[in-house]
Parts: C-alpha cells; sequence; structure tokens
C-alpha cells in the first residue's frame, strides 16, 4: 500500500532544461526540455532503471492516470504495480520524445530569438536526436546502465537505437513490433500523412498557431489512413464486417455508411483533439529517416559489434506494418553479431497494434524475459 | 551412468530423453553453446543448472521458442538448414544437435555449419542400424516403428535415417574426429572411445557423439 502511494507521489510530469543538443541534421538545439514521468523508487545501487520509449503518437503516460486526457495510460496492460513491468520492484522512466507535443521541445516550441513558436523552422530530427535527448535525461536522473529499454513500433526503433549506439548503458532491450529501418511501405504511408497535412488549407505553412483554425481535417485523414496500417484485414473484418452505420440500407451517398467509416473518422477526429499536426510531420519523418544498417555500411551486424546487452525480439503474425520478416533480418544480425537474443513471434490477429493489447503470449513472454534479466543483474 | 538428482527436477529429464544427461555431462563449465533444435529447452535449462554455461537456443516450433523465452532462456525461432549460416565463425565453444539431425533437410551442410561455428559437436541420432530395426524389416517387410522411431514412415519428421555407421562414415567425409560415442540401450548407457563398434550398431537405439574438427 505504501509502495503503491509512493509511486502515485513520484508519477509527475516535470520538465528539464538540459544544456545544447547537437542534431543530426546539423543544427543545435539550444535549449531542450523534455518532459518525462517515473513510477516507483530508483535502488540504492541505481540498477532497477527501465525506460520505457512511447510510439509514434504515445506520451510519458504508459501506466496511471493521463493527466491531458484524464483516461488511462496507453499501456497499463503492462506497467504498473505488480504488474509486468512492475512499479513496485522497478523504477520506470518514460519521457515524451523530442518533436513530441506532450510537453517536450517540438515545432510548437517558442524559438530562443522571442519570435513565436518554431513551426517548420524547427528543425528536422532523427530518432538518434530523440535517443540522445534521453541520454541526457537519463544523466539528469544520476542512472548510469539502464536495466532495460523496451518500446513498441518507433518506441523500438529507441530502443535499437540505443542498444547501437549507447549499448554499455543498456542492460537488456526488448524491441517489440518494430524494425531497424523503416520500409519503403512504411514511408509511402507517412507520406499520404503528410500531404494531407500538408494539402489543408488551415494548416498555413505550420503557423497554424497564430489562427483560430487548425488543420484538423488534414491530421484526421492522416489519423485515418495510419490506423488501417495499425490494424490488419481479419480484425477489421471480425469487429466491423460490412455492417452499416446506425441504419438499414446504404444511401447512396457519401455518408459513413459502413461502421468502419463511421470508427474511422471517430479515430480521426479524436486524435486532433490531443496531437498536433506539426509533431507528426516532423515524428514521421524521424521514422522515415531510420535506418540504423545504413549508418554501419550497410552492415546491420556491425552495429551491435560486441554488444553485452541481452535482447528479446518480439513480432506479430498479423502485423503487415512491421512484420515478422523485420525482426528476422533483425535477429540474423544479432546473432551474427555474437549478441546475446530472444526472439519470439506471438500469434495474434489483431495486427500491429496487438503490442498495445492483451496478449497473454507476449505477456508471458516478456514476463519469463525480464525475470532472467534481473536475476542476472541481481534484481531478483 | 550417474545422473545427479538436482538436474533431474531443474532439467525436467524423463526416461526418454536420457540422452540429455549424457550430453550435459560432455559440456564444459561456463562454456558458450549453442543448443540446435532445443525444443522445450529441457538440455539448455539441464546446463545453465549444473553447468553455468552461456547458452542459445534455435528451435523451429514457435511454441516450443515461446515456451524457452517464457522460462528466460536465450532462444530464436529459426531453421537449422537455413539459419546457421547467419551464426559467427567460431561463436560458440560447443554446438549440440540432439535428436534433431534426421529431420534436417541437408545433414551434412547442417554439420558443415556447426563444425565453422564451434569448435567441439554434440549430435546424437537415432540408430536405424539397430537390431530391432534391421528384423522388423526383414521379417515383417514393413517400416519399422520403434521406442525410438514411433511414427509411421508417411507422417514422420524424419526424413534422413542412418545407421550409427553411417553417421561416423559421414564424419569422416567432413573430416569431422569422433572423439568419443555413447550408445543407448534399453535406458542403459555405454560409454565407447573413438567410433562405435560392428556390435554397437547392432545393439545401440540411440547414439550421443562428441566430435572434433579434424
Amino acid at each position: 500500500m505504501s509502495a503503491t502511494k509512493a509511486n502515485e507521489e513520484q508519477g509527475q510530469t516535470v520538465r528539464l532544461d538540459r544544456a545544447a543538443l547537437k542534431l543530426d541534421c546539423g543544427a543545435t538545439l539550444d535549449h531542450v526540455e523534455l518532459a518525462y514521468r517515473t513510477y516507483g523508487t530508483l535502488n540504492k545501487d541505481k540498477s532497477n532503471a527501465i525506460l520505457i520509449c512511447h510510439a509514434l503518437t504515445g506520451d510519458q503516460h504508459p501506466a496511471g492516470n493521463n493527466p491531458l486526457t484524464d483516461k488511462e495510460g496507453w499501456w497499463t496492460q503492462v506497467v504498473g504495480p505488480g504488474s509486468i513491468i512492475d512499479t513496485d520492484k522497478y523504477f520506470v522512466i518514460c519521457s515524451n520524445v523530442l518533436g513530441g507535443c506532450g510537453g517536450s521541445t517540438g515545432p510548437h516550441s517558442d524559438k530562443p530569438d522571442g519570435s513565436g513558436p518554431y513551426g517548420l523552422d524547427f528543425p528536422v530530427i532523427t530518432i538518434a536526436d530523440m535517443v540522445r535527448a534521453q541520454n541526457l535525461l537519463i544523466d539528469h536522473l544520476g542512472i548510469e546502465t539502464l536495466f532495460c529499454v523496451l518500446g513498441g513500433s518507433m518506441g523500438g526503433m529507441q530502443v535499437l537505437q540505443w542498444a547501437a549506439a549507447h549499448g554499455e548503458r543498456v542492460f537488456s532491450a526488448v524491441p517489440i513490433a518494430t524494425s531497424a529501418r523503416h520500409s519503403s511501405q512504411n514511408i509511402a504511408f507517412h507520406e499520404v500523412g503528410r500531404q494531407a497535412i500538408l494539402a489543408d488549407a488551415d494548416f498555413e505553412g505550420g503557423r497554424y498557431f497564430d489562427s483560430v483554425n487548425r488543420p484538423r481535417k488534414g491530421l484526421a485523414v492522416a489519423r485515418m489512413a495510419a490506423h488501417i496500417t495499425y490494424l490488419s484485414e481479419a480484425a477489421l473484418q471480425r469487429k466491423f464486417g460490412r455492417n452499416l452505420q446506425d441504419r438499414e440500407e446504404v444511401t447512396y451517398g457519401f455518408d459513413a455508411d459502413f461502421q468502419i467509416e463511421s470508427y474511422l473518422r471517430h479515430q480521426g477526429m479524436s486524435f486532433v483533439e490531443r496531437f498536433d499536426a506539426n509533431s507528426y510531420l516532423y515524428i514521421t519523418r524521424a521514422m522515415d529517416y531510420f535506418d540504423i544498417a545504413a549508418e554501419n555500411g550497410g552492415n546491420l551486424a556491425a552495429a551491435f559489434k560486441n554488444s553485452d546487452t541481452r535482447f528479446c525480439v518480439m513480432s506479430f503474425t498479423s502485423d503487415w506494418l512491421f512484420p515478422t520478416s523485420e525482426s528476422i533480418t533483425l535477429v540474423r544480425a544479432l546473432n551474427a553479431a555474437g549478441a546475446n537474443v530472444s526472439f519470439v513471434e506471438i500469434e495474434s490477429d489483431k495486427g500491429h497494434d496487438a503490442f498495445l493489447l492483451d496478449e497473454p503470449e507476449m505477456h508471458a513472454t516478456l514476463s519469463g524475459f525480464l525475470a532472467s534479466a534481473a536475476a542476472a543483474r541481481g534484481l531478483a | 551412468m550417474m545422473i545427479d538428482p538436482k538436474s533431474q527436477a531443474a532439467g525436467n529429464l524423463n526416461g526418454d530423453r536420457i540422452d540429455l544427461q549424457l550430453i550435459a555431462d560432455r559440456v564444459a563449465p561456463n562454456s558458450k553453446v549453442l543448443d540446435i533444435g532445443c525444443g522445450d529447452g529441457a538440455l539448455l535449462e539441464l546446463l545453465a543448472h549444473q553447468r553455468g554455461i552461456d547458452g542459445r537456443g534455435l528451435e523451429l516450433s514457435q511454441s516450443g521458442v515461446n515456451n524457452c523465452v517464457a522460462r528466460g532462456l536465450s532462444v530464436v525461432q529459426g531453421n537449422a538448414d537455413t539459419d546457421l549460416s547467419y551464426y559467427p565463425d567460431n561463436g560458440f565453444d560447443t554446438v549440440i544437435l540432439s535428436q534433431t539431425l534426421q529431420a534436417t533437410q541437408r545433414p551434412h551442410e547442417v554439420l558443415r555449419e556447426m563444425a565453422r561455428i564451434g569448435e567441439r559437436l554434440i549430435v546424437s541420432i537415432p540408430n536405424f542400424g539397430h537390431w530391432r530395426v534391421r528384423l522388423d524389416l526383414l521379417l515383417n517387410g514393413r517400416m519399422p516403428v520403434t521406442g525410438a522411431l514411433t511414427a509411421s514412415w508417411y507422417e514422420t519428421a524424419n526424413i534422413h535415417l542412418c545407421t550409427l555407421k553411417d553417421f561416423t562414415a559421414l564424419c569422416g567425409v567432413l573430416n569431422l574426429q569422433v572423439e568419443s560415442c555413447i550408445t543407448l540401450s534399453n535406458g542403459k548407457a555405454r560409454s565407447l572411445k573413438g567410433r562405435p563398434t560392428r556390435r554397437a550398431n547392432l545393439m545401440a537405439e540411440q547414439g550421443v557423439f562428441v566430435l572434433r574438427r579434424g
């Protein structure tokens, strides 16, 4: 009881002022702020810290209550007191990514010269830049080595970047439903989303913060297209089929006749309430640029050479956005590098989003992997 | 043969797989071991408990892999025929293939890859030269079904069966030295220095070979 209370007390959103950050694009951000949240207590040895990396539209609230939406965190299936990532045992950290709109420095932030928010003047950032910023946060928290870095989708990209670029700080890594490089098809989907935003008359070259209107339609369409890629044909068919929405017959018009249309429109409209269009452009771009092998002369194994990190790679059978083949490529490279790697493909028809949902086999895998890593780390 | 009672509890051994303890006895403590076709991870778990090894597994069946990882073992899903080429030269001290060779597409290539990955190989195989197998075929004219080979010809995963003699002949071709061989019959183990004898080829249900690059 008291431990849970302590967790709640520490689960506050805090801002962090850091020194200048040099970015991949060559620009430097002088004042970077990262909004982050922690759960649990850091032990005396500082050996029980877990960093959770969020996905494209996630935030720093995986567990507990999200103060902005007043809803549950996005990974309460896995994170919490007594849960798989047990906040009574581990010190869990999650930060809003650089470029995000959950309180960290991004295109919505004010420029240092006092001329208002960046908008599209914000420098283009990469996954490596996000991880550099997280590194400063871990420095700030006085932690040398993270017990585990884990995340799904874009979160998994950050996990891989951590292991490749800062492996000495990563005892174990769990990249879920992800890839060491963004595929052509995925770049294509992102481009559709970005063009929808850019084509919205209310986008105003990214300076919509000066006006009353925001590029809601463009961002909603971007979300609708992306949302389809997070699901699977089987899941859509099961959930919606060809069912009609609040009507007996089709209307021979362009209303949302079908339930799936109504569902997607709802997804789009609720998304614009919580997400910023400029951030969406920047973060999708960061994912597009991600290619760990390219940074190592095309040799993915070279990125993980001499790695002491214990890896647990997971994919889902129906995930066509980050298919199992991407994980196999990664696993083969890790094996070639002589790394300690486990790989599990989870049977699920829920598509890419399965990693956020109730997937007992994923939970059993994660639980077993963390337990053995904890024993190896002396955290038993 | 001595089986440590502690290990039996840890490794979940049963009578069908006494080759596991025999293999474990031949693995150096604290060495780096790759177990190809590791199944539910019984051998890896035994080796971790008894020998403190740094173990990795490769397993074809997804349920086997998921079980292993949930038990804290480092195992990946993969195929002995296609995935060994991704492992580095000399990445392991010992490479183990227990009761799997006969189910591979190209056993000789699998052995060649194993010898590239590790200096020392431990391979256990069912012996198709066992007298009961020979007698079955001779007297009944039907493909044998025995304790070690339980499935009928049309549903068996064992597509490349061989005798102990066949196996040592292949080792010769691949320039693999037979360091020692243990034969198993009726749950009893017999240790042999070097290659199995004619008698062993007739009497053994299984053979466990310790091989070294020549």
